[in-house]
């Protein structure tokens, strides 16, 4: 199978995720959009990696993987804790970042 | 010998520092202490004036270096005082003088609280005003020149609770520094010319220079004179002064300091000799204060302000005087003396007279005082024969003589000029002084019960003042008689003894160089001529004041005595251009430093706040919108980086 | 450059590292120990006035041009060098800044008194003292410094404690509680350190521009370089880097028309404040201007000459106009102050002896003038809890030592004979006027202008009938008296006997001269002896 086809996907992939952070408004899809994004960036490594060659691309995938893994961790507990004061899990009722 | 000098000015300084700096402890004392070291510089005084005549005219001049005082880099100023003829001269006027007047103030400010105080600030300028007439260099005159002026302020303002005296205490300062930056430019001058200050070298070096230099130092040394001895255009403080006590206006305002000018342009003779165009001004300048004053003192009703135009017209004499050049400098110098003696009697007698009329000073609620106060009117009734130039007295001898100079001059119109002024000078003296002299101690009695001290400013406080009570006139202490006695003995032959056989002007000669006038018709005529217009004046005024009975309220007057009355319009004139003109000056300057030079700086900051504010709104705090800016940031990378490549 | 390095005692070092040491040491002192604190500020104060004495007395007139010099490597990659030394400028400035320092102190005893407890660790009083000796300390170090980045790092952190003390204590008796006044005070603060700052930051530039150009920062390596050829600039960047540096020290000075932050700072910050920074810190600045102007880039100071000269003749007349129109008696010091630097630049690029040596001396007097003046107008605000002029009248009667002494302070400042400032403004004037006469001749109606502004000011507080709300003041404390005495002393004595001053500073002055090629010009004709 053609290996550009993976990158279709993980493109496809990708617009769906951030189609989904600029429009959705609940943090937990948005955060899950998110995810899809960093997977579908994933997918294309590892592609490349295959198209190449080289093991470089996985070995970055590895590393995104353990990020994307802290990212959870920290990203969660600040949409728990926002969920906790205001009540709701809309990123539009945390602007409170500007002056 | 020399090493005495020094003590003429640290005498009264010590008084001052003592009396200034001792507190209240020394307020019973202090009057005594302030009076004995006056007299302490006069003793000295005395005592270098005796080892002075033991010596030849030529070897009379003694030299003290005390220290240096300001060394820098081809820039010298010594603390050093120089002793010669003229400088005598003033030395024992100013010592004898204020000595006297410190006696008759114990008697005088008996009641005040801050008497010490006064004191205090009559030693400081007896010590400047020493220091003046015994610097050697210009910058050391300086120091004494703006010391005597700082008294003055001190002293007009004595009674500072008064608004009117504070006024007058600031107008005098104010002006007279006008007249001291003229003699600070003069000083920068004379440096960059002569690349000294000292007298000695400027004034031997004057052929050096071009006349144009000359003139120019000279007006600027006029202009200074002009501030400090009230000659016009910088007159107009001097009337006002009047608001300080009465010894303060006999000592500083009568006999010494405003007659600063006169020893200044004396003193720099070598200067003006070799600049015939600033001594024309000087000249012109002495003409018109003389009449000026004169005019001026024909229309006050206020005592001490008749008198004070009379001390104008007749300083303005003695700079007509030394504007002559060596024709007139030691005529001047001797009519400086002689003024000394019976202007200072006048205003002791005027002092006398207020301490007792219950602080009346305006002479319209005097009259038929001389039964009451015989010793103040014999002593001021010849005060008043020697000022206006009758013989033989003080007067006559000196004034006579400027007139003689004056009608000697280098062209005839000119001597014509101002002889003419000098001789109708002579008959507004004579008039305007009999008018004072019959409306104080002839006629009915005018008395006026004593104004409220709380409506009316002018009172001098210090004596018992009673609302409504009619005033009972005595005649003063013993301490205040003395020194008005003293006085008159200085205005009756005083004269003589300067004027027969030349004395006064040999005296002087080796300092200021003498010539004979030659004047324009005879000697004889001239005086004559002299005699003849103060009679006539005298004349006038008898038949004006001492036929008819005087009003007390002053008529409305002719349109030049009401103009007299207000210095002939010089305050208005100075209120509208130089008051009213400064005050919008600087409040537009303080409307423009915050709007304009504040303004641009704020409007800068204005606008990067503005600017910043416009970008703020970018910031809305939607996560989603950052993250459209983010992604779009990318695709325009994105593109970029393609767009690139294509190319 | 051969030079003699202080290999014993670092005494330049002591004498700024002692009220460094000290300001550390007073704002450690417990919240409860306050009385402690001022005591100790004072002392550490007066024992660096005993160190800046000993600088004063093993200085030698006729020695080296730069003497007691330290010089340590700091940062080598880039020449920066630890290197101190005094002439005979810095040495009569820090003997200023020593001198006034314990004055201020004393002054301010009670201004920085919490007026209520806010918690424990509240220690304004600690705070307030601990600045001042701060600020004393990175003062006397660009006194000292002959490294241009040195020098460049403590002119601007000055600014961090002046900034607090200017925003974070102001006149307390009668602004307690008040917004407005807290709100203008911490205008006045940052309307400082903006000023201020931006003149930093092209002086920065300036500097990194002159490394570019020189390769090191020594003063005196550049300045002999400088002078013997080997170092050439071009024009334009000489003059770019001269502006560059006199833009920072106009500003600090402050010459018109960068004056503006003066008067706020002054008129906000408590007198004592307002002396530190007029009298001290503002001196920096026309200190600067005759170190490192003149020496650094002397053909590009000539060529600007006429220019500043022009900008110091308007802020002498303006300052001195705009105190006339002022009601409010610390603005009109602060204007008061605008028209002397305009006299002390004046006197700096006039290029002569008696201007440089007058400046000098008039940055020295003007200190303990306005020293003078102002402590005591702060004693009578303090009295009287307003700053406004109309709002007294006749304080002459009920506390006449009070009025005595503001009255000399006042004489001072118009530079009567007698008292020092006489002596140096009369030497600026002479200075300009050989060189300038016009100049020289219209700068001369600031003495008018002098007398006008301060009598007014005597007039409408002191004199006239009592007003009611001055009627029960009480005149000077001995604290009080303490304070102005001895400053008045100083004046006195400077103004009969500046030679120990002129002594120290003439020939500092002929160096700067010479770094220049600048002669004095000669008399016209050469007088009898």
């Amino acid at each position: 199978m053609n290996p550009v086809n993976y990158l279709y996907l993980a493109a496809l992939l990708f617009a769906i995720g951030a189609t989904g952070v600029l429009i959705r408004r609940n943090a937990i899809v948005v955060f899950m959009c998110i995810e899809l994004m960093l997977n579908a960036c994933n997918l294309a490594l590892v592609a490349f990696s295959r198209m190449h060659g080289n093991l470089d691309g996985q070995i970055i995938a590895f590393f995104t993987m353990v990020v994307a893994a802290a990212e959870v961790v920290v990203g969660l507990a600040i949409i728990v804790s926002l969920f906790r004061s205001r009540h709701s899990a809309s990123v539009d009722d945390a602007s409170l970042m500007k002056l | 010998m020399e090493n005495l000098i020094a003590l003429l000015v640290a005498a009264p300084l010590l008084g001052a520092a003592v009396l200034l700096c001792g507190g209240r402890r020394l307020d019973r004392t202090g009057h005594w202490i302030g009076t004995v070291l006056a007299a302490v510089s006069f003793v000295v005084g005395a005592v270098l004036f005796v080892d002075m005549l033991g010596k030849g005219p030529e070897e009379r001049t003694l030299t003290q270096h005390l220290f240096s005082w300001i060394p820098v880099e081809g820039f010298q100023a010594d603390v050093a005082f120089q002793l010669d003829q003229l400088s005598m001269t003033f030395v024992l006027l100013i010592t004898g003088v204020g000595s006297l007047i410190h006696l008759y103030s114990i008697g005088y400010m008996e009641h005040d609280e801050r008497r010490r105080r006064f004191f205090g600030y009559l030693n400081l300028f007896l010590a400047a005003m020493l220091l003046l007439v015994l610097a050697d260099n210009y910058l050391l005159l300086y120091v004494g020149w703006e010391g005597v002026g700082l008294a003055s302020y001190l002293l007009i303002g004595f009674w500072q609770h008064k608004p009117s005296a504070a006024t007058a205490a600031k107008k005098a300062f104010l002006v007279n520094r006008v007249g001291d930056m003229g003699l600070s430019i003069a000083i920068m001058l004379m440096f960059t010319t002569f690349g000294t200050f000292a007298f000695g070298p400027v004034l031997e070096s004057t052929d050096k220079t071009s006349e144009g230099m000359l003139t120019a130092i000279a007006l600027m040394l006029l202009l200074a004179a002009c501030g400090k001895s009230a000659q016009v255009p910088l007159q107009s403080w001097l009337g006002d002064a009047m608001e300080g006590p009465t010894p303060v206006s006999a000592l500083i305002h009568a006999a010494t300091m405003v007659t600063a000018g006169v020893y200044l342009i004396t003193r720099s003779g070598a200067i003006f000799n070799g600049a015939p165009d600033a001594q024309l001004a000087v000249v012109v300048v002495g003409a018109v204060t003389l009449l000026f004053g004169a005019i001026v003192g024909c229309a006050k009703d206020d005592i001490k302000k008749a008198l004070a135009g009379s001390t104008m017209s007749q300083i303005g004499y003695m700079i007509l005087a030394a504007g002559l050049g060596p024709v007139g400098y030691a005529f001047a110098i001797m009519h400086l003396v002689t003024h000394g003696f019976f202007k200072a009697g006048l205003f002791l007698g005027a002092g006398s007279v207020m301490h007792g009329m219950n602080d009346e000073v305006d002479m319209r609620k005097y009259g038929g005082l001389r039964k009451y106060m015989p010793v103040t009117f014999v002593t001021f009734g010849l005060g008043y024969l020697a000022i206006i130039g009758l013989p033989p007295f003080s007067g006559f001898w000196s004034k006579d003589k400027i007139i003689e100079a004056a009608f000697a001059q280098q062209s005839d119109l000119r001597s014509w000029i101002f002889g003419g002024v000098a001789l109708l000078g002579a008959g507004i003296t004579a008039y305007y002084m009999t008018r004072v002299m019959i409306l104080t101690f002839f006629g009915e009695k005018r008395w006026q019960p004593a104004p409220d001290p709380d409506t009316a400013p002018s009172v001098e406080p210090g004596i018992e003042v009673h609302p409504g009570e009619m005033p009972h006139p005595h005649e003063a202490p013993k301490s205040m008689t003395i020194p008005m006695i003293v006085l008159a003995f200085g205005s009756v032959f005083a004269g003589a003894v300067f004027g027969i056989g030349e004395r006064f002007v040999h005296w002087l000669e080796p300092v200021t160089s003498f010539e004979h006038p030659h004047p324009v018709v005879g000697v004889p005529v001239i005086t004559t001529a002299t005699i003849v217009v103060l009679l006539l004046g005298v004349g006038l005024a008898y038949l004006q004041y001492g036929r008819r009975p005087v009003p007390v309220v002053a008529p409305r007057g002719s349109l030049l005595t009401r103009a007299a009355r207000r210095d002939l319009l010089q305050d208005d004139f100075n209120h509208v251009v130089l008051v009213r003109g400064g005050e919008h000056l600087t409040r537009s300057l303080v409307y423009l430093d915050h709007s304009l030079v504040d303004g641009v700086v704020n409007g800068t900051a204005a606008s990067v706040g503005g600017l910043s504010g416009r970008l703020r709104r970018l910031q809305n705090g939607y996560a989603r919108s950052y993250a459209v800016s983010m992604f779009g940031g990318a695709a325009l990378l994105v593109a970029a980086t393609l767009l690139m490549r294509a190319v | 450059m051969s030079q003699v390095v202080n290999a014993g005692f670092p005494l330049l070092t002591a004498t700024a590292a002692l009220p460094a040491v000290g300001a550390i040491a007073t704002a450690a002192v417990p919240a409860g120990r306050r009385v402690a604190a001022k005591w100790l500020a004072l002392l550490v104060s007066l024992a660096t006035l005993v160190l800046a004495a000993i600088v004063a007395v093993r200085f030698e007139p006729g020695g080296d041009r730069y003497q007691l010099v330290e010089s340590h490597a700091w940062i080598k990659d880039f020449g920066v060098r630890y290197e101190l030394g005094v002439d005979g400028i810095a040495v009569a400035l820090i003997a200023l800044t020593a001198v006034l320092i314990p004055f201020i102190i004393l002054a301010g005893w009670h201004d920085a008194d919490p007026l209520e407890t806010k918690s424990k660790r509240w220690r304004p009083t600690q705070g307030f003292f601990a600045l001042i000796l701060a600020v004393e300390a990175m003062v006397i170090l660009s006194f000292e410094a002959t490294d241009v980045f040195l020098f460049y790092i403590f002119f601007e952190a000055m600014l961090i404690p002046m900034y607090f003390l200017i925003g974070g204590f102001g006149d307390r008796a009668h602004e307690h509680g008040d917004a407005a006044a807290a709100t203008q005070r911490s205008y006045a603060a940052v309307k400082f350190l903006l000023y201020n700052l931006v003149g930093g930051l092209i002086m920065l530039a300036a500097v990194i521009g002159l490394y570019v150009v020189a390769g090191n920062f020594s003063l005196q390596e550049i300045a002999a370089a400088r002078a013997n050829g080997t170092l050439d600039m071009a024009t334009n960047t000489e003059r770019l880097l001269f502006l560059g540096f006199f833009f920072a020290f106009a500003v600090k000075a402050p010459l018109w028309p960068l004056h503006t932050w003066l008067p706020n700072a002054m008129g906000e910050a408590t007198a004592p404040v307002a002396v530190l920074i007029t009298a001290v810190v503002d001196k920096v600045g026309t200190f600067a201007m005759l170190r490192f102007c003149l020496q650094l880039f002397p053909e590009a100071s000539k060529w600007a000459t006429p220019a500043i000269l022009v900008l110091a003749l308007i802020s002498i007349v303006y300052g001195a106009l705009l105190a006339v129109g002022q009601r409010d008696i610390k603005r009109l010091v602060a204007y008061a102050s605008i028209s002397h630097f305009g006299f002390i630049i004046m006197g700096i690029f006039a290029m002569t002896s008696q201007g440089q040596s007058g400046a000098t001396l008039y940055m020295v007097n003007h200190g303990i003038s306005t020293a003078a003046l102002m402590l005591v107008a702060g004693f009578l605000i303090s009295r009287r809890g307003s700053r406004l002029i109309a709002d007294y009248g006749g304080v002459q009667k009920v506390a006449p030592v009070l009025a005595g002494t503001f009255l000399i302070g006042g004489l001072a400042t118009l530079s009567l004979p007698g008292l020092a400032p006489f002596v140096s403004e009369f030497l600026v004037l002479v200075g300009t006027f050989a060189r300038y006469p016009v100049i020289g001749i219209i700068a001369t109606f600031g003495i008018v202008l002098a007398a006008l502004y301060t009598l007014v000011l005597y007039q409408r507080t002191m004199t006239g009938p009592v007003k009611p709300e001055v009627a029960a003041m009480p005149d000077l404390r001995v604290r009080e008296l303490v304070v102005v005495a001895p400053l008045i002393a100083l004046l006195i004595f400077l103004g009969v006997y500046p030679k120990p001053v002129t002594d120290i500073v003439n020939p500092a002055v002929g160096h700067t001269l010479s770094d220049v090629q600048q002669q004095d010009p000669k008399p016209e004709v050469e007088a009898a002896k």
